[in-house]
């Protein structure tokens, strides 16, 4: 597999294409809006917690397909997951993009779905892309009804 | 369609200049160049004038009674001269040095601008601008309390010269406009604009070259504008020196706006007195290195020959545009070539532009994918980005060609839907 080919899976062009989760979410609990200055993306997340437990996770936006399948596949993988779990999966993905995560670790049980984001890694001006969606997600997980959180911006 | 285009043999197929003339196209035989709109590459020669200068000629100008301090300041006013006289402006001294040409608008924006617009005043910008010519305006506007008006543009990125002529009046102070358009490469009808301007209002009006100079023939003394500002990196220079041209009436109405060594004339302890014309507007030690630069790159131009530079790009665009006419989906934004300066701005489909970029790089062609420092454009065109791929003296139809193959690449990728 070519990195172009590794990058542009077919999974990752399947979200670009038809998102997951892409749409207001009725009672958010938390909502933060991301941007890369520089190229222009722009992802808002909402979240709706139960207790520690995220309920639901949905998002609106534009951008690039890695961006914009970044976004999508984060929903799936972090629904029904503590705050905990959600931070741990955050790491995981970061070193994932950021080439940092040992090889042993790069598998479909520790990842999940995420693991098509393994070609990310070669194209160091994309990581902001493929990150944008999770710092705005983590964001709004410290959104509260009372303040308005800070905008995120990965640069 | 191409097959017939490569058998006749075409100029377009050849660059205007030898690549071997530039250290980085050389070193780098595969590299398919296409963002010359951002910075163009060096030749040689440019790089030499750099060198020497350090080499043969390195003191402050200005400063030194002795013979090297002499030397650096003749080397100095000899760039001035030679970069005047390549843009057409006899008088060397009216041209400004500055870092480029975001410095030269602030410069005539505080210097002109601070001195004469106050509130109910009008100043009047186009929706194709730089925000090197948007921003400095916009925010005179706000401090002064003047009405900031955008002039909106025809559907293929021209500026509207009946929207331009209804916003002008004896309340527009400042008229404020690309020469090019960065972004879709729309070349604006100076001769029109000046003509419309100079009947309905006494504004200065002021034209942003960035992209004129390096690509089309400018004659300031002719072309009836206030002030005309450009950028070296643009055209071959060094980067970090432009300027900007004025005529000496416009000049005489500008207060300092910086202020240091070398643009006084006096220091008293409660108050200064200021140096001459261009030295007055030209605080600190020049940059006197890469105006040494920026002149042996004018004099590669010159001998290309500025009229022979626009006919290379024009003949590449429409090379270009034939070959581009088969992949599906492609739209490409702004006028026809022939009121294009050397520019294609794109969309491929739902591919977005920074997707494009990274799969083109892959194959070797450099684009700008992006907001092109233009979003009031943006938000007009309904995009956050376009992709642009921009030509030069250097650029030749293997580069387009390699741009097509790419982009039919994208578009496999993507199995795009147009």
């Amino acid at each position: 597999m070519s990195d172009l080919q590794e990058l542009y899976q077919s999974v990752i062009l399947d979200h670009n294409r038809s998102p997951r989760n892409f749409g207001p979410l009725d009672g958010a609990t938390g909502t933060a809006d991301g941007k890369n200055p520089l190229c222009g993306d722009q992802v808002s997340v909402a979240v709706r917690l139960e207790g520690d437990r995220l309920d639901a996770v949905r998002f609106t936006g534009s951008g690039c397909a890695i961006s914009k399948a970044s976004a999508s596949l984060m929903t799936a993988a972090v629904q029904g997951k503590t705050r905990e779990e959600v931070e741990s999966l955050f790491h995981r993905f970061h070193a994932l993009v950021t080439g940092t995560l040992p090889p042993a670790e790069m598998t479909k049980e520790q990842l999940g779905q995420l693991i098509v984001f393994s070609g990310v890694s070669r194209y160091p001006i994309r990581v902001k892309c493929a990150s944008l969606a999770w710092h705005t997600l983590r964001a709004a997980l410290a959104d509260d009804a009372t303040t308005s959180a800070m905008p995120v911006t990965t640069e | 369609m191409t097959t017939s285009l490569i058998a006749e043999g075409t100029t377009a197929h050849a660059s205007l200049a030898p690549r071997h003339d530039f250290p980085l196209l050389a070193e780098q035989p595969a590299l398919r160049y296409l963002d010359s709109a951002a910075t163009s590459q060096k030749p040689q020669v440019v790089l030499d004038a750099l060198t020497g200068f350090y080499a043969t000629a390195n003191a402050n100008p200005h400063r030194g009674a002795y013979a090297l301090s002499a030397a650096a300041t003749d080397a100095y006013h000899a760039a001035r001269a030679t970069i005047a006289r390549f843009l057409g402006a006899a008088d060397p001294e009216t041209l400004v040095f500055t870092r480029g040409t975001t410095e030269a608008m602030n410069l005539v924006a505080n210097a002109w601008g601070a001195a004469h617009v106050q509130a109910g005043d009008e100043i009047v910008v186009t929706a194709l601008e730089h925000h090197a010519n948007f921003i400095p305006w916009q925010q005179l506007a706000k401090r002064t309390g003047a009405t900031f008006r955008i002039v909106e543009l025809t559907a293929d990125q021209r500026i509207d010269l009946d929207h331009l002529a209804s916003l002008l009046s004896s309340r527009t102070r400042v008229v404020a406009i690309t020469h090019v358009s960065n972004a879709v490469g729309a070349i604006t009808p100076v001769h029109e604009v000046v003509r419309l301007v100079r009947a309905h209002t006494n504004a200065l009006l002021v034209l942003d070259g960035a992209q004129g100079a390096p690509h089309l023939p400018v004659a300031f003394d002719t072309l009836g504008v206030d002030f005309y500002a450009f950028s070296g990196h643009k055209m071959l220079g060094p980067m970090g020196i432009g300027g900007v041209i004025g005529t000496r009436a416009r000049w005489a109405e500008c207060q300092p706006w910086q202020f240091g060594g070398d643009m006084i004339e006096w220091v008293h302890d409660q108050d200064s007195t200021w140096n001459v014309l261009p030295y007055r507007f030209e605080a600190g030690t020049p940059n006197a290195a890469d105006a040494v630069g920026l002149a042996a790159g004018v004099q590669y131009l010159a001998a290309l020959d500025m009229a022979a530079v626009r006919a290379h790009e024009l003949a590449l665009l429409d090379y270009a545009h034939a070959r581009l006419a088969d992949v599906e989906g492609l739209h490409i934004f702004g006028p026809p070539p022939a009121e294009r300066s050397g520019v294609l701005s794109f969309a491929l489909a739902d591919v977005h532009p920074h997707d494009l970029a990274t799969i083109l790089d892959e194959h070797g062609v450099c684009i700008r994918a992006g907001h092109h420092c233009a979003q009031p454009l943006m938000r007009r065109l309904g995009v956050s980005a376009t992709a642009r791929a921009s030509l030069y003296v250097y650029t030749d139809a293997r580069d387009i060609d390699a741009l097509v193959d790419a982009l039919v690449h994208a578009r496999r990728i993507f199995g795009a839907t147009s």
